[in-house]
């Protein structure tokens, strides 16, 4: 289409003639890939761990020394009694307290079992259940015959980070990153093409030059096609950024099809374009555009996965998440990414976020006037 | 009898109570060059973009070209060309840019965009600022581009909004050059202005108060009509009566 052509030239000159979306486009990347991952992650270090080591043998220091040297702990006490050692998490000096019982070292030679006593101060409950799960991984190690009991419940089925941490339990910091980063690039993508599209027309309609479009026999197709086309390929290229620079920054190589992963990406960034341009239908002024994609944008992100996992939203919670496209697009950049998931894997999450795409351009369509 | 291209009858544009364009009537002949005028506020720019299918009356009906306001907005936009009050070319586009945009829109091949950019280049005597990014040109080049371009694709009516405010005179001048042009050329002109001199340079003017038409004439009839030297005296004593405090 010839006016198409036009149109595109004409966005591509702007683009590119424009510095603050230049970099928007290629710097925010960058360093939203290098300061999220950190400030997002939920590796934990220094753990605070109280020990009561009622036994006092050779196994039981061998076992300290072990847990000490794994690098996740400090040690804040070692203490004769369970009393003093809750002193400590009650004044919040401790996370965790490992208890040895007495005859620990008999029992195990003898008996080939013994217990262990597991505290875990429920304050700062992220911290100190992963200390757990750090220290049962580390005791588990150490022998595997010695079991072990927690206190406090632990809530490790609700934590995102099972499936994919379990294969590689003992290097959890590097997992959390694995994690996060594709969920990371996920929103970067939704929040470049979503916010580009939706500012773009509406600093359109600021400036007047829309009038002196919609007053041309231009069809609306085609406008909202010379839109939505700069800023889907802007929204790949900034894809493939993120994808080389987790590669090079985290050395994150997708397990599955990259053709997967593209086909799913370009479908879903129709999606988002489409929510951006039909939000620009509504807003006369980026002031007011700005303020409704925030609103939108931080629903999607709160409610996508990333930082929350699904399962242990509310009900009402999960229902909003079927109808929130960035959701679907974290699921399938880790199914693709992490686990190495297929076409027909990500089928229904395809099928999905097509509809939503359908829907969403052809009521930006139908609600951009060109009379009003 | 004179081909009519613009006709109107009770035209009405309502924004909730207020009454912006009420019920204006008037008919425009082919070639001619019609003046628009009235003080701020009363209604021009509404009235206009009626006409131009960018808004949709509230009530009465007309046909621009032939073609209905309500039902053919879009074969209505293939046949005229529109300047709007508020500058609305590509700043940050060069010259060349905004011509080669515009005249795609409007469907001219390659070798009509060529020709028009230099014959524009060598009338408005931009040779030189073809490259230059439109938004730092004076605005009195940014205006006499904007109907350039408003007339591209040799429409068959051209409306402008305020086409010379705030532009020197000699600029004004060379502005009505332009416009006489187009009219040789038998484009329809409709033009809203605030300067009486201009006034005098239309064939017929309408003068609106408070959203109605209340005199149209051509401007000798009016000054006799008015018992006026001159049309600055014909606005001040219709535009006295106005209620209507804007801007
Ligand atoms: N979208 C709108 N909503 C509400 N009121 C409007 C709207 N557009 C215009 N008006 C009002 O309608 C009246 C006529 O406005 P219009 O712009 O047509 O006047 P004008 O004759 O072009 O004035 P000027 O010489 O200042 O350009 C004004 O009082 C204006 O405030
Ligand atoms: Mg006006």
């Amino acid at each position: 289409m010839r006016t198409l052509r036009f149109l595109l030239r004409k966005e591509f000159r702007q683009i590119f003639r424009d510095k603050a979306i230049l970099t928007l486009i290629f710097v925010m990347p960058v360093i939203q890939f290098i300061v999220m991952p950190l400030a997002a992650d939920y590796e934990v270090r220094n753990v605070n761990l109280a020990v009561v080591d009622n036994d006092k043998s050779t196994y039981s220091q061998k076992l300290v020394s072990k847990v000490i040297a794994s690098g996740y702990f400090k040690l804040q006490g070692y203490n004769s009694s369970f009393k003093e050692a809750f002193q400590l998490i009650e004044s919040d000096k401790a996370d965790l307290i490992l208890e040895i019982p007495q005859g620990f070292e008999r029992n195990l030679i003898r008996e080939d079992k013994q217990k262990l006593f597991v505290a875990v101060n429920a304050i700062n409950g992220t911290k100190a259940n992963l200390g757990g799960a750090y220290l049962s991984s580390i005791i588990g190690n150490f022998n595997a015959d010695i079991r072990m009991q927690l206190v406090q419940q632990p809530r490790f089925s609700q934590f995102p980070v099972i499936d994919v941490v379990a294969s590689n339990w003992f290097n959890p910091a590097l997992n959390y990153k694995v994690f996060i980063v594709p969920g990371i690039l996920a929103i970067l993508v939704t929040m470049i093409g979503g916010f580009l599209t939706a500012l773009n027309i509406v600093k359109e309609k600021e400036v007047g030059t829309i009038e002196q479009i919609n007053v041309t026999p231009i069809k609306k197709h085609i406008f909202i096609l010379g839109k939505l086309i700069p800023f889907w390929i802007l929204a790949m290229i900034v894809f493939t950024i993120g994808l080389i620079l987790a590669r090079v920054i985290y050395g994150i190589i997708p397990i599955g099809n990259l053709l997967v992963l593209y086909v799913f990406i370009a479908i879903y960034l129709l999606t988002v374009l489409g929510f951006g341009l039909l939000v620009s239908t509504f807003c006369d002024t980026q002031q007011q555009a700005m303020f409704i994609m925030f609103f939108f944008m931080m629903l999607f992100i709160l409610l996508g996965g990333l930082f929350t996992s699904i399962d242990s939203m509310p009900y009402w919670a999960k229902l909003i998440t079927r109808i929130n496209p960035v959701r679907y697009m974290i699921e399938v950049m880790r199914m693709v990414i992490l686990k190495g998931s297929g076409f027909q894997d990500v089928l229904p999450q395809m099928g999905v976020v097509s509809l939503m795409a359908v829907i969403l351009n052809g009521w930006a369509i139908l609600n951009y006037k060109k009379t009003n | 009898m004179e081909e009519k291209v613009i006709v109107c009858d009770k035209l009405t544009k309502r924004f909730g109570y207020f009454i912006a364009t009420n019920e204006i009537s008037f008919e425009v002949n082919k070639g001619e060059i019609f003046g628009f005028l009235g003080a701020n506020g009363a209604g021009k720019t509404t009235a206009m973009r009626m006409l131009c299918g960018l808004s949709a009356p509230t009530s009465g009906s007309a046909t621009i070209a032939g073609y209905d306001v309500y039902s053919e907005t879009e074969k209505i936009k293939r046949n005229i060309g529109y300047m709007s009050q508020k500058f609305s070319l590509y700043e940050n586009l060069t010259v060349l840019e905004n011509v080669e945009f515009f005249g795609g829109i409007y469907g001219l091949t390659d070798q009509e965009i060529k020709e028009k950019t230099e014959e524009l280049a060598s009338k408005l005597g931009l040779k030189s600022e073809m490259k230059k990014l439109v938004g730092s040109l004076p605005l009195g080049w940014k205006q006499k581009l904007s109907f350039s371009v408003a007339v591209l694709h040799e429409p068959k009516i051209v409306f402008l909004d305020e086409p010379t405010g705030g532009v020197d005179p000699v600029t004004r001048r060379q502005f009505w050059d332009l416009i006489y042009e187009a009219a040789d050329r038998r484009i329809t002109v409709f033009v809203t202005t605030h300067y009486m001199d201009e006034a005098e340079y239309c064939n017929r003017i309408s003068i609106m108060v408070d959203g109605r038409i209340e005199v149209l004439d051509t401007p000798a009839n009016l000054k006799k009509q008015f018992q006026a030297n001159s049309m600055d005296e014909v606005f001040y004593q219709l535009a006295r009566s106005a209620k209507r405090a804007d801007s």
